[in-house]
């Protein structure tokens, strides 16, 4: 069961690809918090990456913060593990912290269900909008940018044009 | 025999039905598809299942570079001609596989 709109943000410490660990409050400053369910081996989670790359560095300035986080099983999935997240980060550069879910707690508190699927929050931490971050992977077949359009909306104080929407993407790979 | 083999967790193999039919009726072939679900980790195992969807034709894997990867209940991941991730073989394989 996913989270409701306007549901508070549920706290987390997470360990990054860069070692340390992650909290909520880390990111107290931001204005928008975008926490993505990632991972690695997801052919749908390639597709948008760039996108979604391109769109973390677009708002870094405008006090937009993107998280990625992967809670697959790694038993199952060792493409997932944190030695892969480490390296795919070393490989791409990532503009937004890539933090291991590794107790799946965090995806569980937020009712993930697919990779890539986004959980857009305000200032305040409430839940604006979730689902997709566009309407398309083929990224030559966009028609709606939902997460762009939700995020402007709410940089300039509005309601974000649509709310929630059905994520297309892999299931998260929960422990059995 | 040309078969497409599909796990019901990833949501990529009704799209990738869609096309092989296309191909097929663009190159005047009536070949029935033989749908072959995967519903577990020992069925993966034991069908060399690289992820789905995972297309075969007379019994030859349309796409070889992935064709030995883990086995495992998973999104497969393809490469179009441009270089571009996909969760489905492009047209271009397809018909590379049935000409």
């Amino acid at each position: 069961m996913s989270i409701e709109p306007r549901t508070e943000a549920p706290p987390f410490e997470l360990l990054g690809v860069d070692g340390a660990d992650h909290s909520l409050d880390d990111y107290r400053d931001a204005k928008l918090l975008a926490l993505v369910q990632y991972c690695n081996h997801c052919p749908y989670v390639l597709a948008w990456e760039g996108r979604l790359m391109a769109l973390a560095r677009d708002y870094a300035d405008r006090g937009v913060r993107v998280v990625a986080v992967n809670s697959n099983d790694v038993a199952r999935y060792p493409e997932d593990s944190f030695e892969r997240m480490q390296e795919r980060d070393r490989e791409l550069d990532f503009p937004f912290d890539y933090l291991f879910d590794e107790s799946q707690a965090l995806a569980l508190a937020r009712g993930a269900e697919r990779t890539p699927e986004v959980f857009l929050f305000d200032e305040e931490r409430r839940l604006r909008y979730r689902g997709a971050i566009d309407d398309s992977r083929d990224d030559r077949a966009v028609t709606r940018s939902y997460l762009r359009d939700a995020i402007e909306a709410l940089l300039a104080g509005e309601e974000p044009p649509v709310a929630e929407t059905e994520s297309v993407g892999c299931t998260v790979k929960w422990k059995s | 025999m040309i078969e497409l083999l599909y796990w019901q967790g990833c949501p990529s193999y009704p799209e990738a039905k869609t096309l092989l039919e296309q191909v097929l009726t663009e190159l005047g072939r009536d070949d029935l598809v033989l749908m072959t679900e995967v519903r577990s980790d020992e069925e993966a195992e034991r069908l060399h299942f690289p992820g789905s969807p995972t297309i075969r034709v007379d019994g030859r894997d349309i796409d070889a570079e992935g064709a030995d990867s883990r086995p495992a209940l998973n999104c497969r991941i393809y490469h179009l001609p441009d270089g571009r991730v996909s969760p489905v073989p492009s047209r271009e394989q397809m018909e590379a596989a049935l000409r």
